[in-house]
């Protein structure tokens, strides 16, 4: 029977079957960082466990590191005992780690595929739901609870129940404009934010095909936003070039027999999805979110959408409160939406692509005189280093952006890094929930184009004719 | 890990869509190493102002729904981070079950962990017995069994088998696995001759 690449990578990852969709699942590869693995650790030593396989780990510092003044001490006493204890962790259990103070470290998505950590096929895990970054590699990624952190590192396994398959098919040519984020967007805004719940998303199709591999990872980090825990490309040349010759890839004599094994992931011909959602690539337009949902999303030429055009009653009351808190009216067009902050980065696009496009579009100009602040934080101190080398740090900072240190900074604002109540934020990051970016703030979504001509003209823009 | 088997509670109606883990729990309260405490901050901006005054009225901290250990929830609940603070602060609170018309993946297996059991219904059942709780009725959630109950009305629901026997039995689940060691070191050394480049000293 033809089988899809998720079918693949799941059976030839069972450890025990368990009879319906049910079973113990082999994990290759295991991610961690401070903010989900403390009360793992803890659990392991008070049962007296030991880490069955440290090699499958990389350990790394990222949600909650300063993106400033990394040479004084940190003055977040949380915050310090948190990385504090992923230190103490890592040498306790002798895992490879990557410190603050390491060129390499960065978002833990970023991370793993720059290693070569990520590959083709494998089961990867990491305490972060945006583990599904990495599928970009057709590896089987997903994010996992604190628990079950705890459970991979003692038995590098994990009960699980099989997902439905779904295809998600891009056809056509992506207009001049839009990027991988327009497409995860436009995704989303389609199926919804529980579109995908209980299935695997494999992307398929001319575009997907067409996107580099910082775009497919952008594209499977939002899988995660439409519902389902994991997506999928399949890899090919561009995904080998991507990895050869990092520093976990395999090596010289081991190198052809992966690549081998790689080709042979994608999905057969004949292969049977649960679910085909079919988008015609070349309708995308540049995107923005309204609401406080990433499926709250319509073009940058549209208007707020009038809370009667919603059907459902529930759906109504969401948006009545979306609009409320995001203090926007019905019918105001988006490019009327004045920007009062600038965030470009987290695992969605902090990669040196997103830095290029970004500072394409900035080169010459000046961040408008309103905005309070806008922020570069690369994805990895070796993405800020290769920009640097390229000289956009400089395209950056003479338009008045600040350049950061690599970590989640805004994204999550678990650090100092914030916006204030009220303030409109062009985010390129991944969620648009109340309060996720500081108490009372105001996110919309956009791709690194569209967040940078907004933080020059000071209001949301159409990055086509900008 | 607690048992699940089953309880007779006071529910709490919070039937808003799309409540995100966020909203259960903001990250500004991960920075605790701990897995107790987080329910103060649970559900943090619908139970108090910016500037830290109560909300009043709020469905979690005023005495109506006191002693309530089920929350009646909205569409895609739980949906967002994977952090499991949201099910432990849930479970800070006092709440043992959830009743919704869909849970996010991960959430809901998170709370399988923590011993909080989630029960898919559909959204006109979850719409009554949001009338219900409103009422002050007690709703009764029997795993053994799949019902919920609430006066006349009768639910049953659909659960994975596996975590059915894990809430019954509150097992040790990383205990349990450990007894497959041998089928793990078997799968181990077969993956290593076929892709020896994942595997390192
Ligand atoms: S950048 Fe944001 S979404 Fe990505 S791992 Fe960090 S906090 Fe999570």
């Amino acid at each position: 029977m033809p089988k899809t690449m998720y079918d693949k990578i799941w059976d030839m990852h069972v450890v025990e079957d368990h009879g319906n969709g049910n079973a113990l699942l082999y994990i290759d590869r295991h991610l961690v960082h401070e903010v989900t693995s403390p009360q793992a650790f803890e659990g392991l030593r008070a049962a007296g466990r030991r880490i069955r396989r440290p090699d499958s780990i990389i350990a790394v510092p990222d949600h909650n590191v300063p993106t400033k003044d990394r040479d004084k001490p940190n003055p977040d006493p949380m915050s310090t005992e948190q990385l504090a204890a992923l230190d103490a962790n890592a040498n306790e259990f002798k895992l490879d780690y990557i410190t603050m103070s390491d060129i390499r470290q960065g978002i833990v998505h970023v991370v793993g595929p720059e290693q070569g950590f990520t590959q083709p096929g494998v089961t990867l895990v990491c305490g972060d739901s945006h583990t599904s970054t990495h599928g970009a590699f057709g590896a089987l990624a997903f994010g996992i609870g604190t628990s079950e952190v705890e459970h991979v590192l003692a038995t590098q396994t994990l009960h699980l129940k099989k997902s439905k398959n779904m295809r998600v098919t891009v056809t056509g040519e992506l207009p001049v404009g839009c990027s991988a984020k327009d497409v995860a967007l436009a995704i989303i805004g389609a199926i919804g934010t529980a579109g995908g719940t209980a299935h695997v998303i494999e992307y398929a199709g001319p575009v997907i095909e067409g996107l580099s591999m910082e775009g497919r990872m952008t594209l499977c980090n939002m899988s995660i936003e439409a519902g389902a825990r994991a997506g999928l490309v399949a890899p090919d040349e561009k995904t080998f070039a991507y990895l050869k010759g990092r520093p976990y890839a395999p090596k010289a004599g081991q190198w052809e027999a992966a690549v081998n094994f790689w080709k042979a992931l994608k999905s057969d011909e004949g292969a049977v999805f649960d679910r085909e959602i079919v988008i015609d690539g070349s309708q995308i337009v540049p995107l923005v979110t309204w609401g406080t949902s990433p499926e709250d999303v319509v073009p940058v030429t549209a208007t707020v959408p009038a809370v009667a055009s919603f059907t459902d009653r529930n759906k109504q009351e969401a948006a009545q409160k979306a609009l409320d808190y995001m203090g926007l009216k019905e019918g105001q067009p988006i490019t009327d939406i004045r920007v009062d902050r600038v965030f470009i980065g987290s695992c969605t696009n902090s990669r040196i692509e997103d830095l290029r496009e970004a500072a394409n579009v900035i080169k010459g100009r000046h961040v408008a005189g309103h905005v309070v602040e806008a922020m570069v934080v690369p994805g990895s101190g070796l993405v800020k280093a290769l920009a640097e080398e390229e000289g956009l740090d400089k395209v950056f900072t003479d338009a008045g952006f600040q350049w950061r240190e690599p970590g989640c900074s805004m994204c999550l604002a678990m650090n100092p890094d914030k916006a204030a109540p009220g303030e409109h934020v062009a985010s390129t990051s991944n969620r648009n929930f109340v309060g996720r970016q500081g108490p009372g703030a105001r996110t919309h979504l956009v791709s690194p184009a569209m967040a940078a001509a907004a933080a020059i003209a000071g209001h949301f823009v159409d990055v086509r004719n900008f | 890990m607690e048992k699940f088997t089953k309880i007779t509670a006071t529910a709490t109606p919070f039937p808003r869509v799309n409540v995100d883990t966020d909203i259960i729990i903001p990250a500004k309260h991960l920075k605790s190493i701990k897995r107790s405490g987080f329910g103060v901050h649970a559900f943090e901006t619908v139970r108090f102002n910016a500037d830290g005054s109560p909300i009043p009225d709020n469905v979690f901290d005023g005495p109506k729904y006191k002693g309530s250990k089920i929350l009646i929830a909205g569409d895609n609940f739980g949906c967002g981070s994977s952090r499991e603070h949201a099910p432990w602060a849930i479970a800070d609170m006092g709440f043992r079950c959830i009743i919704a018309p869909s849970f996010a993946d991960i959430f809901a297996g998170n709370c399988v962990k923590n011993g909080i059991l989630t029960v898919a219904l559909p959204q006109e059942a979850v719409d009554a017995l949001v009338l219900a709780a409103e009422a002050g009725h007690q709703i009764t959630v029997d795993l053994q069994d799949q019902t919920v109950t609430c006066q006349n009305a009768h639910y049953e629901f659909d659960y994975n088998p596996e975590h059915k026997k894990k809430l019954l039995e509150g097992l040790d689940e990383i205990g349990q696995t450990l007894t497959a060691s041998a089928a793990i070191a078997s799968f181990e050394s077969k993956q290593k001759l076929m892709m020896p480049w994942l595997y390192r000293g």
